[in-house]
Parts: structure tokens; C-alpha cells; sequence
């Protein structure tokens, strides 16, 4: 695959000291869905903002299609839009107004057949003559994807764009996505929702504290991922995990109240009937249980120790 | 797509946008100044102007027809291309501008062009409004457009300034309220400056509203407190003093970049 980003030791440290993104390297493959996993301040939107010239980096290079991006800027910007994460719009303006701008400002001349069809797809046509600020929120994020559009980009950027975002919303965005990826155009979007980035991407990234720790094809990462946690609130404390238990290694959590069974919900096989057998063989009963997904942020923790803890065995062989 | 040399599409965008805007608020940018500016012409002109004399043989209500096309042209210059860059910061929206492959020489065309083409309209329509209220001659038309053209490019190119150093409501007005305005006062609009006393006369020219008011009135009686050549060089200054702060907060990213 062709790249069409290429980010080359690219680090940001803000006047207030912050240092946003640490050296970071990343190629992105022309036609790629690319999404940009990690909590909030990680340094996703710092990432964005420098590639499409919001932020001037520290250090570093960033291409766009083969186009420096400072050095450069206009054929690179060209190439790119960007769909932020605020919704902000011009209140007074129309919807029809406000897309041929976009158009304009970046350099392409009027094509009205194409913003009705790009407003079509995105079900604004009718609201084409409204003013922005009667819009939903919903609405004003459909308006900000066809703004970001309205010059044809081969790049596209979209930060959280479900965020916020009713049901039916979120299905069309996945759809515009697909037909985009379907014309050739590389989507770049942040997310926090892991679903999301199993559902859309070909290739995740993790970002956290301004590190790149993790690039994975997204189905290598869903495996990683995978791991749930049963937890099963018990009717009698237990002092310590019973021997027959060992196949399954659970751990006693509040005081022996509870026992936590981690799976791996990928599998065929989980361990959780067996499991369930086998406690009421025993005869340890238990008043409720619950599953529970670890969140983004505790796997991204554990992500670092692991990286850390990798480091260490290096450095001591 | 080739590569742009300049982004035409794309400072038309902006200057529609900007146009639009105005008409959107006639009120504000139209209807405002000229009550404003007719008022000034009953008080002073019409009703206080009867009783004064005639200042280089020109009746006083003609007399301060320039200096008050001058103080509206100032203030709406300032206003227009101040809140123009200002409000875009302020709601967010800027992210596109910055994103967008348009030069800071193309953004400065399109807001500064604006935001000059709708004062210098006003300035016309106010000089209409006066032909209604005084008595009018003006001696050097096209030296009259050219000036007004001049000043309102200037004062676009401060606002521009002002409004990207602004960082709230407060900070936009203060410049045009606090400087401006006393500047436009002081600075000969209601009065020539031979009529001061010796010390305040030398003081008033250190005022650059002076030589602007004074060519500006020179394009109009042929007559004014300092050399045309004077206010022309004056004005020519203050403009290139503008370009070298707009190439530099460009140059620097500031207030517009992280």
C-alpha cells in the first residue's frame, strides 16, 4: 500500500509546558481506515491539528500525499479535510452557504451538482436553506462532515465523530465511511469506543500521554483485547479459592465476598459454564454475577506496564 | 490537482462571506453610522454651524463634512475587519480558515478587502447624507476617492490587528473607544488646528489623525493644516507600519497558533 501520510519524529510541546506528543513515527496507507485509539488528552487531537496545519509542531515532519505540510502547505492542504470534534458552525449562515464556502476556501471552483449530491448523501438537502443555528446537534455534525467534503479530499480526518452521536447517526457515519474507503479516500478518526475501531478500521494505533505505544492491524488487536471479567458476588465469604478451582485461576476480591474469573471472550470456549458447574458442584452459591469489558483506559494501563515490564526483562537478558 | 499559486476561489469565499455578513446587519453597518454622522450635521451643522464663522473661507457645516466621514470611516474600519477575524476565534470556526491552503497575503486580502469595500461605501453614503444637510464642493474628486480607498485599507489592516490581538469583547472596543475616537476629536475634525493656541497646535501635531483629517480635507477645499504631501507620506506610513505587524503575526503564528 502506497503511504499517503507519513509522520516522521513529530513531537509538540505547548508554551504551557505540556508536552503533548513525544517523538512520534507513523505511516498511513493511501486508502487505509486508520483510527486513533486513547483517553482523553492523550494527544489525538494534538496529532490531527498539526497535520492539517491548526498547531505548528515542535519538531518533525509530517507529508500529506507526498506534500510537506509546512513547506509545502497548500497542495497538502488541499488534499485534506477535517472533521473537528467541536461543533462549530457559523449560526446565521445557511447550510447550502456554509458547504460552498468550504468549497471555495479550499480552492475549488463552483460545482453546484456535486454539493447537492454531497448534501443528498448526508440527508441535508432539504434543510439546504436553513439557518445553522436551527440545527440539531446531529444535523450540525452532518453539516460538518459535508463542509469537510466539499473540496473532495483523498484525506480524511475525523475526530470523534460519534461522539455524542444518536444511534441512527452513528450507522450513517459508518456508512459514509465505507462508501468513502470504496472511492479511495483514507480516513484517518479518532475514537474512545473500541467497538468503533473493531467496526471501521483496517488498522488501529493507541496513543497515550503523547506516546504512540501500539500500531496493530485491528484484528490482532481485538484479540489482545478481548479479555472480560466474571465476577460473581458470593452468598458466604470464602478464606481461599477452593483447589478445584485451580483449572480456571479465579481470585478472591472484598474480603472473600467475591470471585473474579478473567476469559477471553474470543474464544469458543470461555470457561464461564464450566465454571458455573463446577462452583454449584461444590455447592458455592452466589447472590448475582456480572461481566464487565475492562474500559479503554484500564487496557491502555495495562498496555504500558506490560510495555514496560517487556523493557525490563530486555534490559536484565 | 495542480498545485495553487493563489488560492482566487478561495479569498472570494472569504470576501462573500464577509459581504454577506454585512448585509445580514444592515442596521449595524449602514442604518448606525448614518443617524449617527446626520446628527452630528444638525448639532453641529446646521445648528451651532450658523452662528460660527466661516473657517479658510469654507462654511463651517461644510467645514467638518471630512473629518466626520473620516471618524466614521476609522471606527467602522477598525470595526469590521476586527470583529470579522475576531468572531471566527471566538465560536471556533477559525479551524477551518487555518486548515485551509490559503496564504496569510490571501486571508489579509480577503478580510482587510472586505472589511475596506464596505467602509468606503459607507463613506460615500454618509458624504450623500451631508450633500442633504450642507453645502458641498469638492475640488479633487478622484484625489477624494483615492484617500478614502487609502484610509480605508489602513484602518482595515488595524482592525485586522486589533482583532487578532483581541482575546475578548472588552479588548476589541478599547482600542477604537479609547484611542480612536479622542484621537478623531482632537485631531482637527470640528476645528482647524491654526485655531488652538501655539503650544497645543505643536502638541496636536504630534496626533497622526491630524494629517489624515487634514488631506482627507484638502481633497475636499483644497486647503488643510499640514501639506498634502505631508498627510499622503503620513498615511502611506501608518499603512506600512500595519503591513509589517500582519507579516509578522503571520510569520510568528501569533494568537492564531498553538
Amino acid at each position: 500500500m502506497a503511504p499517503v501520510i507519513e509522520i516522521t519524529g513529530l513531537t509538540k510541546t505547548y508554551k504551557s509546558g505540556l508536552q503533548a506528543l513525544k517523538p512520534i513515527d507513523l505511516t498511513i496507507g493511501k486508502g487505509e481506515i486508520f483510527a486513533l485509539l486513547g483517553p482523553n488528552g492523550a494527544g489525538k487531537t494534538t496529532l490531527i491539528s498539526i497535520t492539517c496545519g491548526i498547531v505548528t509542531p515542535t519538531a518533525g515532519t509530517v507529508t500529506a500525499d507526498g506534500h510537506d505540510i509546512q513547506k509545502d502547505y497548500r497542495a497538502a492542504r488541499s488534499k485534506i479535510g477535517l472533521v473537528p470534534q467541536e461543533l462549530t458552525t457559523d449560526a446565521f449562515e445557511t447550510v447550502l452557504a456554509t458547504v460552498s464556502f468550504s468549497r471555495g476556501l479550499f480552492g475549488r471552483a463552483p460545482n453546484p451538482a456535486f454539493i447537492e449530491q454531497l448534501l443528498r448523501d448526508l440527508s441535508l438537502w432539504d434543510k439546504r436553506n436553513d439557518k445553522l443555528r436551527t440545527l440539531s446537534g446531529g444535523m450540525k455534525r452532518r453539516v460538518m462532515i459535508a463542509k469537510a467534503l466539499s473540496h473532495e479530499p483523498d484525506i480524511l480526518f475525523l475526530d470523534e465523530p460519534t461522539a455524542g452521536v444518536d444511534v441512527e447517526l452513528r450507522r450513517d457515519m459508518w456508512n459514509l465511511v465505507r462508501g468513502l474507503r470504496d472511492k479511495g479516500v483514507t480516513i484517518i478518526l479518532t475514537t474512545h469506543y473500541i467497538e468503533e475501531a473493531e467496526e471501521m478500521a483496517d488498522r488501529v494505533g493507541v496513543i497515550l500521554k503523547g506516546e504512540l505505544i501500539l500500531v496493530e492491524q485491528t484484528a490482532t488487536l481485538m484479540k489482545k483485547l478481548g479479555k472480560k471479567t466474571l465476577t460473581l458476588n458470593l452468598q458466604e465469604p470464602l478464606a481461599a479459592v477452593p483447589p478445584e478451582l485451580a483449572e480456571w485461576s479465579p481470585t478472591l476480591k472484598a474480603e472473600g465476598n467475591e470471585l473474579e474469573y478473567v476469559f477471553d471472550s474470543n474464544l469458543e470456549k470461555t470457561g464461564v459454564p464450566s465454571l458455573l458447574r463446577r462452583l454449584s458442584d461444590l455447592g458455592i452459591a452466589f447472590k448475582d454475577l456480572h461481566t464487565s469489558q475492562s474500559s479503554l483506559e484500564d487496557i491502555f494501563v495495562s498496555l504500558v506496564h506490560k510495555d514496560r515490564a517487556g523493557d525490563r526483562t530486555g534490559a536484565a537478558a | 490537482m495542480n498545485s495553487l499559486t493563489f488560492n482566487g476561489h478561495g479569498v472570494w469565499a472569504i470576501y462573500k462571506f464577509e459581504m454577506a455578513r454585512a448585509l445580514r446587519t444592515v442596521w449595524q453597518s449602514i442604518v448606525t453610522p448614518v443617524i449617527t454622522t446626520a446628527l452630528y450635521f444638525v448639532v453641529f451643522g446646521s445648528a451651532i454651524g450658523s452662528r460660527m464663522t466661516e473657517i479658510d473661507g469654507v462654511p463651517y457645516g461644510a467645514f467638518i463634512v471630512p473629518g466626520l466621514i473620516m471618524l466614521s470611516l476609522f471606527t467602522q474600519s477598525i470595526f469590521n475587519a476586527s470583529f470579522g477575524i475576531y468572531f471566527p476565534k471566538f465560536t471556533g470556526t477559525i479551524y477551518e480558515l487555518l486548515s485551509a491552503p490559503v496564504s496569510p497575503l490571501e486571508i489579509v486580502i480577503a478580510y482587510v478587502g472586505a472589511a475596506a469595500t464596505k467602509s468606503a461605501v459607507l463613506g460615500l453614503i454618509i458624504l450623500a447624507t451631508a450633500a442633504l444637510f450642507v453645502p458641498l464642493r469638492i475640488l479633487h474628486p478622484i484625489e477624494m476617492l483615492a484617500f478614502l480607498i487609502l484610509i480605508s485599507t489602513t484602518f482595515s489592516l488595524f482592525g485586522f490587528i486589533i482583532g487578532i490581538w483581541a482575546d475578548g469583547f472588552e479588548q476589541l472596543q478599547m482600542i477604537p473607544m479609547l484611542v480612536v475616537t479622542p484621537l478623531t476629536f482632537l485631531g482637527g475634525s470640528f476645528y482647524s488646528i491654526d485655531m488652538l493656541p501655539p503650544v497645543w497646535r505643536t502638541i496636536t501635531l504630534f496626533n497622526p489623525v491630524v494629517y489624515l483629517i487634514s488631506g482627507f480635507r484638502w481633497t475636499f477645499y483644497g486647503s488643510g493644516d499640514v501639506g498634502i504631501g505631508v498627510s499622503l507620506a503620513a498615511t502611506l506610513g501608518f499603512l506600512f507600519v500595519c503591513l509589517a505587524v500582519v507579516s509578522w503575526i503571520f510569520r510568528t503564528g501569533y494568537r492564531l497558533k498553538n
